[in-house]
């Protein structure tokens, strides 16, 4: 379970306030108009940045001060995922060990990540040389080898076309679903919190509200939301 | 970045060292020289004209520098030719020219027995000689023309091209362009080049040492030289080595006040279409100086090499013994200058605003820095401790490193933020910390500029004729130092066959670092 207990972000010109807990295993989409504090909400989770007040616990341990590898998290950000020097298979080797000394045991677990997210056989190859799908299943691979409880979207497929970020989500879904992970996806579109995301995260006029059901929010939207969303 | 968990620790676990190592060399050694001075009312008459001679060759080379490369960049900013990238890649080669090999070439053409006065003798005129303080700013002006008509044309390119579209389409000429765009581009561009090359001029110690000398062409560089080499007098020494630091603290803080202008700055390939530019008269004037400008720099290096080919195979023993003295020096002082510069970048791209800026001045500090200052200080420290002729080599290793160390910090700089800026968040996430990180990350994304800078160390040191006068003795030449003997011995056909064995392994030791073969050329 992650807790967000009484946290204040100040920055020069924002501040975001967070009070709210989201369960274990649950996958929650956190929704706003841009510039609201949706990515500084992960950064925030995920160790780049300290909060002024206030505590994030995981499972009752206190995380609020361990750097960001130590973190229980996995996070995909928007761009820059993969390192480009390194051929798909190190970079999800990365996923078991930092410093890629990898033994037999290791390279059957990268090929069986790569079999599981589509990428059979392409553990050659350099990033540069795949296609944007393809260079978010090898992140989703290192993820999946990370084993981190709780995995962070930052717009990871914002560049791909409808199809296939909807395939992508399916295969979040599915592989959180196998390993019971934890999601918590930042999105600007409806669409994808209804896809996959049963709750959602409203962060709006400097505040990230708890999560709600996400269909209810959707047809239902408060004001801050519904000027998002342009209905009504 | 603000309120990122443990910044300051990585920085000062990262960039403590280097920093404390830098500022032991430079400030410390300083420190040194102060506490043996003897305390500015000692300066006398002699100082006093080194004083005087060192600033105004100082402003007569800036000057000459300048002034000259104004019509040079003008002409390679609006005329497309071929061998226009050579010559402007040949402009970048005096950095890494051994001085005394370029002085070599200067004697060769406006020398006693060199091409010029011959034509004057052939005329019937009298014969000019190169030493004293035309022969001191001739040198430095063979050095920085080039160094300004680089700069100069970085400016030159930045102005927009569509400003030159617009006068064009409201009918402006050449004055009217020269008026409106040049000249104030030019206001904002020289102060800054000029304050560079001053600062260069100051410190410069190997052509004072050929060229110059006598009691009117003394700079005070080579006052210490000799105050410390035949004199032995090591409280004058340190005294001039005190007053070599103020002169080039205040240059160098006029020089901060006014801009910072770079030399390793992109886009000089760039050329602008211009339409003012096409009478035959801006022609000729531009091909002039173009042609000029390439026999001045091309025709001493061209005699040089030409009459020392036929000296090499003769070489005695000792040059090809310094020569190897000399790449062992070079290898040395480019790996210190790596290991210093490299994680000086890593703190300075990581730390926060404040810090980044203090380390980034403190890397800075050995340009204002001289050579024999730094000799002087570490003289007084070791020779507590070790006989200072065992210790020439070394020292020589790590005074070069000192002094390459800006360079090399502000070229890896631009690559390791970029690096810090697309990667490190991604980095920091999968928890890759010290020699993983190093390994994976930093050493693959940064090979480019790595080499370049251990390149330009390594081809730096290789050249140098600086610290190593003061500490060595016959048995620890480098190939400079052998060299300058030679010429002070007049055996000018050994002489000759040195300086082309040093112009080759300078160059090639540069050009096998920077280019040479890599074994894993990676996208």
């Amino acid at each position: 379970m992650l807790v967000l207990d009484d946290i204040t972000i100040l920055q020069t010109d924002f501040s975001l306030r967070a009070n709210l807990t989201v369960a274990a295993g649950e996958r929650v989409a956190i929704l706003g108009p841009s510039g609201a504090g949706k990515s500084t909400l992960l950064a925030l989770i995920a160790g780049f940045l300290a909060p002024a007040r206030g505590r994030i616990l995981w499972d009752d341990q206190d995380i609020t001060a361990l750097p960001p590898g130590t973190r229980p998290v996995s996070i995909l950000f928007q761009d820059q995922n993969l390192f480009p020097h390194l051929t798909v298979a190190e970079n999800v080797g990365l996923g078991l060990r930092k410093d890629l000394r990898l033994i037999q045991e290791d390279h059957a677990r990268i090929a069986t990540a790569l079999d599981r997210t589509g990428l059979h056989g392409m553990g050659g190859r350099r990033p540069g040389t795949l296609s944007g799908g393809q260079q978010s299943r090898v992140a989703l691979a290192r993820a999946l080898l990370r084993e981190r409880p709780l995995l962070l979207l930052d717009e990871p497929f914002s560049a791909l076309g409808p199809a296939l970020k909807a395939e992508m989500l399916d295969l979040v879904a599915e592989i959180a679903d196998q390993n019971g992970t934890t999601v918590l996806m930042v999105s600007h579109d409806p669409e994808d919190a209804r896809r996959i995301a049963r709750r959602t995260i409203l962060v709006a006029e400097g505040t990230a509200h708890p999560p709600a059901d996400t269909p209810g929010l959707l047809e239902n939207p408060p004001p801050a939301l519904s000027a998002y969303l342009g209905t009504k | 970045m603000a309120g990122r968990t443990q910044p300051i620790i990585r920085t000062l676990a990262v960039g403590g060292a280097p920093a404390a190592l830098l500022l032991m060399l430079t400030l410390g050694t300083l420190v040194a020289v102060f506490l043996r001075a003897d305390g500015v009312g000692a300066l006398g008459p002699a100082e006093w004209a080194a004083i005087r001679f060192t600033i105004w060759q100082a402003f007569l080379s800036a000057l000459f520098s300048c002034v000259l490369a104004i019509p040079v960049a003008r002409a390679l900013s609006r005329r497309s030719f071929p061998g226009r990238a050579l010559l402007i890649a040949l402009l970048g080669a005096p950095f890494i020219l051994p001085v005394i090999v370029a002085v070599m070439g200067l004697l060769a053409v406006f020398g006693r027995a060199g091409m010029l006065n011959a034509g004057l003798v052939w005329l019937g005129l009298p014969p000019v000689s190169i030493y004293g303080l035309q022969g001191v700013v001739l040198a430095h002006v063979f050095f920085n023309l080039p160094l300004a008509v680089r700069l100069l044309l970085q400016s030159w390119v930045e102005i927009p091209a569509e400003r030159f579209r617009l006068a064009a389409s409201l009918g402006m000429g050449p004055a009217e362009i020269a008026r409106y765009l040049e000249r104030p581009m030019l206001r904002a561009a020289l102060p800054g080049i000029f304050l560079a090359i001053f600062l260069i001029c100051l410190t410069s110690f190997a052509v004072a040492l050929t060229l110059g000398g006598g009691p009117r062409a003394t700079t005070v560089e080579l006052a210490i030289y000799q105050a410390f080499r035949f004199d032995f007098d090591l409280g004058r020494a340190a005294l001039l080595g005190l007053v070599q630091v103020c002169l080039c603290l205040a240059a160098s803080v006029l020089a901060l006040a006014i801009t910072n202008p770079s030399a390793f700055g992109a886009g000089l390939d760039r050329q602008v279409a211009r339409w003012d530019a096409a009478g035959p008269w801006l022609k000729a004037q531009d091909v002039m100086a173009l042609a000029l400008t390439a026999v001045f720099l091309l025709l001493p290096l061209a005699l040089i090499t030409l009459r020392g080919l036929a000296a090499l195979p003769g070489l005695p023993e000792a040059v090809w013994a310094a020569a190897l003295r000399s790449l062992l020096v070079a290898l040395g002082s480019a790996a210190v200058t790596i290991s210093l510069a490299l994680p000086l970048a890593m703190a300075i791209s990581r730390a926060s605003a404040g810090a980044a800026s203090a380390l980034e001045t403190l890397a800075m500090i050995p340009l204002a820095t001289s050579s024999l200052v730094l000799g002087t200080g570490l003289f007084l420290v070791l020779r507590h401790y070790a006989d200072p002729a065992t210790l020439a080599l070394p020292v020589t290793a790590a005074a070069n490193a000192t002094l390459a160390l800006p360079f090399a910090t502000r070229i890896l700089l631009p690559s390791a933020r970029a690096v810090e800026a697309d990667y490190g968040r991604l980095a920091d996430s999968l928890d890759m910390t010290g020699i993983g990180r190093l390994r994976l990350l930093t050493f693959p994304r940064l090979v480019g500029p790595l080499r370049f800078s251990a390149g330009l160390a390594a081809a730096l040191s290789m050249g140098d004729l600086g610290v190593i006068t003061l500490f060595a003795d016959p048995q620890t030449a480098t190939l400079p130092l052998q060299l300058y003997r030679l010429m002070a011995a007049y055996r000018m056909e050994d002489a000759a066959g040195a300086a082309v064995l040093l112009l080759g392994l300078s160059f090639a030791l540069f050009w096998i670092i920077d280019k040479g073969a890599r074994p894993d050329a990676r996208a």
